[in-house]
């Protein structure tokens, strides 16, 4: 039946969309333990940023992807050096600036770009699809799922293969020890949110074709990056990337066979996952 | 007298006489929307301040209370039976919970909390035999206790504050009950109360259910305040909301989480008629208040008066005999 | 110690003495107050924001004075949330003594101060759509110039079945009740027609991806959807990702002019019926739209178009009160009579229960010049909220919702 195949095949490039949303937040989670509900509005953010390059100034759609980027890991950058930082172990403290940054950088969208929403089309070297098996393969959200994983790739390779990997994750398991062995901790901690916050811009642009950039996205899908997180398991991009694809299919065959549970199609499973499972399908056993 | 005494007569004075000092009936709605909102955020700073639980889903039992009232006062009930059955709904409400939620504790309990929290979000959207969906549910009348109508501001107001200050005395002693430190000892030093043998699971569940009380008395004044309610009131923001008065204000405090709904109110309710950006601006306050007071606003400004009476060299020993004083390096 | 109580109390008296002093007022002696509740942050920012710039730019056209009087004009943001709406709308009908107030937007926001605004006889001008606002449930002091949910939609069945030759549809539309309310009047006019609702699916507020609806559209030969906000836009990207080319059909936000610069080429083809359109060619409009230009370097859209044309009825009911505001009901009564002939979606005037009864525009995105504009394919002239239907068998039938009419089986 092509109903099912075509959701099959949207399951897995949602998931991918996702995987992109949510890496920046899995990283700066898992490694550094700060809730950075500032997320969703870096997504936001890069998503503007990034049109306006492409709308307003023509830029190819990739090189305004990497400006985004680079916009959000600057950003990102001085919020974790000049306040994130001081606020180490702090929970609470980090809640209300990430919060308070996300209130801002809301209203600042509002400022600049105003109410409407932002349509970004498909790059043309990308648009439209093939036709196979009776089915249509939209070449961007293909593209979108491959982009996903090799950036899951090179986060891993980074992380469980470089010398900075291994540096960063001693620091994550015993700052102070490692700060003794001669690693800058500190400034280990801000390239990872810099990272992670550079993910979510880049995410942002890429989403756009898809999704388009509007007030208000900000807050949709930072839940999704919450569920994604904790059902793929805190602290692990594998679990991520596959939890991110988990999502994908069940949000769309939740919402086209169970169109009464709609609005608990992500939810219930949630709830199911942390009360039998609370570290999550793939993390590591939380204290 | 000791100042922080006085300090609690005139702000008692303050609070009570409202409408006879606020400029017009406008501003003491606004009141009554505060003192409301105080009231929640005590509720969500028992589980943070003194349990070390952090709960993104009050809204959801906050608006379970509410959607009572108003679907049984639909239904013909009188106003005492709404008023019981919306308090017997949300505890027993808090207590499925709680049950979910206490199976871990930290990061997971944030996101089941979250979780239950949008799932009532979408009961309230979707089951709309009951709850009228997106459209709502109004409240025709406010009840009369002794005779008194509550529809003019001022008599509301004062039934609120009454309300707020039974609240606000029951917080008191829980929170200094023995019931009370053994909740601190449970957000402090969960195995070393393990191994005491007290029973940790059971003491979160009863602050839970304590916590829903006062969320439930919230909800119920709101849904008379306003007379309608709608699924966004269940919503994730209206769950952060008290979240950030605490913080804000000062957790693991009485006096912090009033104030930050103060704040917070005052900002989105007066002062966003004179400023379009104050969302802007509510956002720099979160952040100043982070870096000039992180533990908030109360405690914070407690610390900047100690040490403006310690630097006027009054008293060398800056505090009353018995008191260890706890200051703290600044940032 | 002295030195600390005695501060301490002087500081609390001098509070409390500035507090004492009236707020200042903005007022007057003779000036009309109107008061504009819109959302100029929160989701609904787009129309709120929009809905400022029409109702001002009509005010400023006419340079703040109506029919002789000094405007006072007060914005209130309601932030898209219902108690920050009772809020303000308490704060301008107290605080601010206004006389009409403009908005707002959203249904569930005019539902948290209907009683409200009732109990204190404001005249209210809004654009919420809820049906029942003006039917079975009437709030006496509404007039409302835009239209209700299923105005529009009552127009585009008709349409759809008569002039697109559509014969099984599926209608798709957020889950709420400016949803139920849009698809519910397109169904019952496409099928008392002849035509056949396959299905009606509804998408959750705030769904990210479509997808899982628009991969059920099958066995069908149109597609009718009634999004709203920034939906409209997202909705027809995803339609062209799953590779469908079916025509689609939409009500008044689906296709919103003031969208025309946010979509992207995906949506030429788009047919949507609304009580504005762009191109419509009279004096007005193109006043409106060079104001709009000119002041807000912005397209003008259904909701802009809505507080003009309210703003516009307040002109014409002071004048026939000759300024005399003193009686809310007679007031109520001389907006209610209002007929204009040129405003800028031509003439309008109000049925007994305070709805406008006007044109509505079936038009079609193209693309023109290299940009994306509506162009006008027929217009419906007089359509009242009850389409041809006897107004009180209309009545006495269900409001629309998500089970009325129901989806039964087609004939074909």
């Amino acid at each position: 039946m092509s109903i099912w195949a075509v959701l099959a095949i949207n399951s897995i490039t949602f998931g991918g969309l996702l995987f992109l949303l949510s890496a920046g937040f899995s990283l700066i989670f898992g490694l550094m333990q700060i809730p950075n509900l500032t997320h969703g509005s870096m997504f936001m953010l890069g998503g503007y940023v990034g049109s306006s390059m492409v709308l307003t100034y023509h830029l190819p759609f990739w090189l305004a992807a990497l400006i985004a980027a680079l916009a959000m890991a600057v950003f990102g950058g001085l919020m974790e050096r000049f306040l994130l930082r001081r606020l180490a172990g702090s929970i609470l403290a980090q809640v209300l600036v990430t919060l308070g940054f996300a209130f801002i950088i809301a209203d600042f969208c509002l400022m600049v770009w105003s109410g409407d929403p932002i349509s970004v089309n498909t790059p043309s070297a990308l648009a439209g699809g093939t036709r196979a098996f009776g089915l249509f393969f939209p070449t961007y959200r293909i593209a979108i799922i491959l982009i996903a994983v090799i950036i899951a790739a090179i986060l891993w390779g980074l992380l469980d293969r470089t010398r900075l990997g291994a540096m960063i994750r001693a620091g994550v398991d015993d700052p102070q020890m490692a700060r003794v062995v001669g690693i800058r901790v500190s400034r280990l901690f801000t390239i990872v949110f810099c990272l992670g916050a550079a993910l979510a811009g880049f995410g942002g642009l890429m989403g756009a074709p898809i999704l388009s950039v509007y007030p208000g996205l900000d807050f949709d899908m930072l839940p999704l990056a919450l569920v994604v997180v904790i059902l793929g398991g805190v602290g692990s991009l594998l679990g991520s990337l596959i939890g991110s694809i988990v999502i994908g299919f069940l949000y769309n065959f939740g919402l086209a066979m169970v169109p009464e549970l709609a609005y608990f199609v992500l939810f219930l499973p949630m709830v199911v996952v942390l009360v039998l499972r609370p570290q999550g399908l793939f993390g590591k056993q939380a204290p | 007298m000791t100042p922080s005494r006085i300090a609690l007569v005139v702000a008692l004075l303050v609070v009570v006489t409202v409408p006879l000092w606020v400029p017009g009936d406008y501003y003491v709605s606004v009141c009554s929307q505060i003192l409301i909102y105080a009231i929640f955020a005590l509720s969500v700073d028992v589980l943070l301040g003194y349990g070390g639980l952090v709960s993104l889903g009050h809204a959801g039992l906050f608006g379970l209370a509410s959607y009572t009232v108003a679907v049984c006062l639909g239904a013909g009930f009188g106003h005492v039976a709404a008023i019981a059955v919306a308090l017997v709904v949300t505890l027993a409400g808090t207590a499925v919970f709680a049950a979910l939620s206490l199976r871990t504790t930290g990061i997971g309990f944030i996101m089941i909390t979250l979780a239950l929290g949008q799932i009532m979000w979408g009961l309230a959207y979707r089951w709309v035999s009951l709850t009228n969906g997106d459209n709502g549910l109004s409240v025709a009348h406010r009840p009369m206790p002794f005779g008194i109508e509550l529809d003019t501001p001022s008599h509301f107001y004062y039934a609120t504050v009454v309300i707020f200050l039974l609240m606000v005395i029951a917080t008191w002693i829980f929170v200094y009950s023995p019931f009370g430190a053994s909740l601190k000892g449970t957000r402090d030093q969960p195995r070393r109360m393990t191994a005491l043998g007290y029973h940790v699971w059971l003491i979160r569940f009863y602050a839970c259910l304590f916590s829903g009380l006062l969320a439930a008395v919230a909800g119920i004044l709101f849904v008379y305040y306003t007379e309608f309610i709608s699924p966004p009131t269940v919503s994730l923001t209206s769950s952060a909301e008290p979240v950030l008065m605490v913080i804000s204000g000062g957790s693991g405090t009485l006096l912090g989480p009033i104030v930050g709904a103060a704040l917070i109110e005052i900002v989105k309710n007066v002062a966003s008629a004179y400023i379009t950006r104050w969302n802007m601006m509510l956002g720099a306050i979160f952040v100043a208040i982070v870096i000039f007071m992180p533990e908030g606003l109360v405690p914070g400004t407690i610390q900047l008066l100690r040490r403006i009476v310690r630097a006027r060299g009054r008293e060398p020993a800056p505090a009353a005999a018995g008191q260890p004083t706890a200051e703290k390096p600044s940032p | 110690m002295r030195v600390n109580r005695r501060k301490f109390l002087a500081g609390t008296a001098a509070i409390a003495g500035a507090a004492a002093f009236p707020m200042p007022s903005i007022a007057q002696p003779k000036a009309v107050k109107i008061g504009l509740l819109c959302d100029k942050t929160g989701p609904l920012a787009e129309g709120g924001i929009q809905m400022e710039q029409g109702a001002t730019a009509f005010l400023k056209s006419k340079n703040f004075t109506l029919a002789g009087r000094k405007i006072d004009f007060i914005v209130a943001d309601t932030g898209s949330s219902p108690a920050q709406a009772k809020t303000k709308a308490q704060e301008l009908i107290e605080r601010d003594g206004i006389n009409f107030i403009l908005g707002p937007l959203a249904a569930f926001e005019m539902l948290a101060i209907s009683d409200y605004v009732a109990q204190h006889k404001t005249p209210i001008l809004s654009l919420a759509a809820a049906d029942d606002l003006t039917q079975r449930k009437p709030n006496p002091y509404l007039t409302r110039a835009s239209a209700t949910s299923s105005q529009a939609m009552h127009v585009m069945g008709d349409y759809a079945r008569k002039e697109m030759g559509l014969k099984r549809v599926i209608c798709l539309d957020s889950d709420f009740a400016f949803g139920y309310e849009q698809q519910g009047g397109f169904q019952q006019v496409f099928q008392d027609e002849g035509g056949c609702v396959v299905k009606k699916l509804w998408a959750p507020l705030g769904a990210p991806d479509f997808t899982p609806y628009i991969a059920q559209i099958q066995g069908v030969d149109g597609v009718c959807q009634g999004f709203a906000g920034a939906a409209p836009v997202k909705f027809m990207k995803q339609y062209a990702d799953v590779g469908l080319k079916l025509p689609v059909c939409g009500g008044e936000t689906a296709g919103d002019d003031a969208l025309l610069p946010h979509f992207g080429d995906d949506a030429i083809g788009l047919v949507s019926a609304c009580p504005y359109t762009i191109d419509l060619k009279n004096d007005s409009n193109a006043k409106f739209k060079a104001e709009m230009e000119k002041e807000f370097h912005t397209v003008p859209g259904f909701y802009a178009a809505g507080m003009y044309v309210s703003a516009m009825v307040i002109e014409a009911g002071l004048k026939a009160l000759h300024g005399d505001l003193s009686n809310p009901e007679r007031t109520v009564k001389a907006l209610r009579g209002v007929k204009l002939e040129d405003t800028p979606r031509g003439p309008v005037r109000f049925d007994e229960f305070g709805n406008v009864v006007g044109n509505i525009f079936v038009r079609k995105i193209e693309k023109v010049g290299g940009k994306l504009t509506n162009v006008t394919q027929k217009t419906y002239h007089n359509v009242s909220q009850f389409w041809t239907y006897d107004v009180k068998k209309y009545l006495a039938q269900p409001a629309y919702s998500r089970d009325w009419p129901p989806v039964t089986a087609c004939k074909t």
